[in-house]
């Protein structure tokens, strides 16, 4: 038996293999699933109901799904010039911060500008924390997978500091309750963030933001010259540098988007969802680090981080609505871990084939 | 007369096929010890594939190899080595902070090698002798990275010298020698037949194979064509069974069109290599519109930084580089390219090309920008497909389509797709190098006809070769670099062979 790379590979091949992979990872989670004792398709089937089908199940994936498109959509706009921006996490802790600080200074102001201020200043948190290792990456060729992975620690920090070890304007000092628990502040209501409700689905204003930012990703990095430049500088820098292109501004340009990006998702997280800012929720969800999966899931393809970031979210949402006696507890967990294993072992079958020589 | 002694090496019906392409089919090939015997072919031709038969690397799907009449075969290139077949490759495997005797001993797995201690005068011992037995000037107590590109060459025929290879293969040896260690390498390599061990000699160029080989046997597409004598042989009659048909070995056309203005001047360049080392020496050049300007030399004593300073892939640190009189900003690719700069740079897959992206966009790669490419900010795919339709029929590009990715493509359609980019932008200069490594000969003959054409048409144009009879064939002018700096220059027509080959070892010259 060999590997061999494919000499070209059929279309068909990226819709597949994909597919199939997703199947083995349920063909695999129900092997788990009866050694541990549970009747398999009954469990896909509760599991499948509570992500998807339920009342309201769409809704909640929807929640859970929002920030992963905003952090897997920073992954891939970065990983596409192939700069590993790992930062995704901490700078959507830097959007979540700078938007909830907007929220609350823009008190008593009409609704629309505070949310517009919001979205603005989500996304400048989260593009000067990537402007960090961005400008070190550019100008001092340091490694940006460890200088924005290390950030994320930093912010992380900063975030707990601003509400549980100090008195900042962010936190909440009024009243015994928030002295003894501390708490952001919460938000006006003027910084609510809109929602739409569809035959009783609801649409975060998040989430729809994140959709057209899938399409306006996928138009500029598909049909314009900044795309081409960053298509050119990920296969070969050398050959960008031949071409004139001035590749230090990309990466400052390509990582800032990124940063923006995630820092978008931060502000949604307190907009939409969360209306104070709340570092244990931040810090315990991962998206960041998730959006990195949900981005090579959907091998960089913004419209495919959409689709795969509903299925994530629908997973995690599924999880928290099944946890209890009757279900196990970990099966969540162990799909989302096979589906990822198997995904990526899948890419393997798109770019080679195995023969077998007898 | 008895019957004669079988072969030292004799490959029967060798065929080895891999995805899409039979890389050796049926060949067949005897070598009798002591003889020099010549593998030619063009790039492609399949005598990569079956000098990795030979050495074990790849075993082949059908056929057999016989060594002295017995019957071989190899699980692993341990084996080949067992049975004493060593390979120099093109590229060097020495570990360069190690010494010379260190790296001979490196690859035994024998006796000395095999104990646990090193006994480093043993071994300086023994590689001493060798040297001396087979001319290969080399001081087994200097460290790699210290010695010259021949003297490395040296070290790793040393190698398998030391292992007592009673066959050994060459690949390409003289690629980056000067004419003079080429000459000191075919000694060498008689003294070795003289000894009784079966030389194996492959190259492309037919010069050398006549001078040193006893007999040649021809590859093409996978096939061995024919096996010759190289005394009976010509160079003309061996060009024809390797290309399959005739083929010019000859020198530049004499006489051509008197030249124009200056269009390039290079005023006291000095560039640093990727290493911090001064690469380029103060060098100072002139080309003149419509003239082909060769910059001979032995590989890495600057050209490649050279054309990178010219281009603005490289900062110089002083100097100037002026195109039609007016200076270029320093190490400003875009500011070269505005000014007419073309450049061919020496690196096809990786800097010339994007080898991930599609023909249609390596074709566009320096001119999306331009407006009859892009409109805003926003492509025009219809008009890049057309241009690079356009150039696959108009360079003969043999692929399948605009959208194939740059890597699918062959070293010769690749250059080809190169030179059409870089004369599309209307350029004033054209800095070529090494434009032909790696190609087939009919490539080679078509970038050389590009070329020539490039200067009829009024270009200023910069050949930087390794191969010296390449920029006989070109060039107008000859200029030599040695250790970074210009240390010749004489016009085509009065340069001989012997002088530029003193001048690229860092000889004095007549001046």
């Amino acid at each position: 038996m060999r590997i061999e790379r494919r000499l070209r590979q059929p279309w068909w091949l990226t819709v597949v293999v994909p597919v199939v992979s997703i199947l083995l990872a349920f063909v695999l989670s129900a092997i788990v699933l009866l050694l541990t004792g549970h009747p398999p398709l009954k469990s896909f089937h509760r599991l499948f109901d509570a992500a998807f089908i339920a009342n309201g199940a769409l809704t909640e994936t929807v929640v859970s799904a929002t920030p992963l498109v905003f952090t897997g959509l920073a992954a891939a706009v970065a990983f596409r010039m192939n700069l590993f921006n790992i930062g995704g996490e901490g700078q959507l802790y830097g959007g979540a911060i700078t938007g909830a600080t907007v929220g609350l200074l823009l008190a008593g102001t009409p609704s629309p500008l505070v949310i517009a201020g919001m979205i603005l200043a989500g996304a400048a948190g989260g593009a000067f924390l990537a402007a960090i290792p961005a400008v070190l990456r550019a100008f001092f060729s340091t490694n940006e997978i460890i200088t924005s992975l290390m950030l994320n620690y930093v912010v992380g920090l900063v975030l707990e500091y601003l509400i549980f070890d100090s008195h900042s304007y962010l936190r909440d000092t009024t009243g015994f309750e928030a002295k003894v628990f501390p708490q952001g502040k919460t938000l006006p209501d003027e910084a609510t963030w809109s929602s739409w409700t569809i035959h009783g689905l609801v649409l975060p204003l998040g989430f729809v933001l994140a959709v057209v930012l899938a399409v306006l990703v996928w138009i500029l990095y598909s049909r314009t010259r900044f795309g081409f430049e960053v298509q050119v500088i990920g296969d070969s820098p050398r050959a960008g540098r031949y071409a004139g292109m001035r590749t230090r501004r990309k990466i400052l340009a390509v990582m800032c988007l990124s940063g923006a990006i995630a820092g978008l998702g931060g502000a949604s997280q307190t907009g939409d969802f969360q209306h104070q800012l709340d570092p244990r929720a931040l810090r315990q969800a991962n998206f960041g680090y998730t959006g990195i999966v949900v981005a090579a899931l959907a091998r960089y393809n913004p419209f495919a981080v959409v689709l795969v970031a509903l299925l994530l979210g629908g997973l995690t949402n599924a999880g928290f609505t099944l946890q209890g006696a009757d279900f196990p507890s970990g099966l969540v967990g162990v799909m989302q871990g096979l589906i990822l294993f198997c995904a990526l072992g899948g890419e393997l079958f798109v770019r080679y084939r195995v023969r077998f020589a007898w | 007369m008895t019957s004669p002694p079988s072969p030292a090496v004799a490959l029967r019906g060798i065929t080895k096929r891999f995805p899409a392409v039979v890389a050796n089919d049926h060949v067949d090939f005897e070598a009798a010890m002591g003889e020099v015997h010549a593998l030619l072919g063009e790039n492609g031709a399949g005598k990569t594939t079956l000098s990795n038969i030979l050495t074990g690397l790849y075993r082949p799907d059908e056929g057999e190899i016989l060594l002295f009449g017995q019957r071989a075969e190899f699980q692993s290139p341990r084996d080949a080595l067992d049975a004493g077949i060593a390979m120099v490759h093109q590229h060097f495997r020495l570990v360069s902070p190690f010494t010379a005797a260190e790296n001979v001993v490196l690859g035994d797995h024998r006796d000395i090698g095999r104990s646990f201690l090193l006994r480093p005068r043993v071994i300086e011992q023994r590689v001493r002798e060798l040297a001396g037995r087979y001319g290969l000037a080399v001081d087994p107590r200097a460290r790699i990275w210290q010695l010259s590109v021949g003297e490395q060459q040296r070290v790793e025929i040393l190698k398998a010298l030391y292992q007592d290879a009673r066959i050994l293969i060459l690949d390409e040896p003289t690629a980056v020698l000067t004419p003079q260690e080429a000459e000191a390498l075919f000694d060498t390599i008689r003294a070795m037949a003289a000894d009784g061990r079966t030389v194996i000699f492959i190259s492309h160029k037919l010069n050398e194979v006549k001078a040193v080989a006893d007999r040649v046997t021809v590859l093409r597409r996978g096939r061995s064509l024919a096996t010759v004598t190289a005394a009976e042989a010509t160079p003309r009659s061996l060009a024809a069974l390797m290309v399959g048909r005739e083929v010019e070995v000859g020198r530049r056309d004499e006489a051509r069109g008197a030249t124009g203005d200056a269009v390039l001047e290079i005023d006291g360049l000095w560039a640093d290599g990727d290493r911090g080392e001064a690469a380029v020496r103060n060098a100072s050049l002139t080309v003149r519109a419509g003239e082909i300007l060769g910059v001979a030399g032995v590989a890495g004593n600057g050209q490649r930084e050279l054309a990178e300073a010219i281009a603005g892939m490289r900062p110089a640190t002083a100097g100037f580089v002026r195109v039609r009189g007016r200076g270029l900003r320093n190490g400003d690719p875009r500011a070269a390219i505005a000014a007419g700069v073309a450049y061919v740079p020496e690196d096809r897959l990786g800097t010339g090309v994007a080898p991930g992206l599609s023909l249609a966009s390596n074709v566009v790669l320096k001119a999306y920008r331009e407006p009859h490419v892009s409109r805003g900010p926003l492509l025009r795919f219809r008009r890049i497909r057309e241009l690079a339709s356009g150039v696959i029929d108009r360079y003969d590009v043999r692929t399948s389509g605009p959208h194939v990715p740059a890597w699918q493509l062959s070293g010769g359609n690749l250059q080809k797709v190169v030179l059409a980019r870089e004369f599309s932008g209307d350029p004033v200069v054209l800095v070529a190098a090494a434009p032909t490594r790696g190609l087939d000969v009919s490539g080679i003959e078509t970038v050389h006809a590009y070329l020539r054409e490039a200067a009829s048409r009024g270009l200023g144009v910069l050949l930087i070769s390794e191969d010296l009879d390449e920029i006989l064939a070109l060039a107008d002018r000859i200029a030599v670099m040695y250790e970074g700096s210009v240390v010749g220059e004489r016009d085509a027509g009065l340069a001989t062979v012997e002088e530029l080959g003193l001048l690229m070892a860092g000889g004095e010259s007549a001046d």
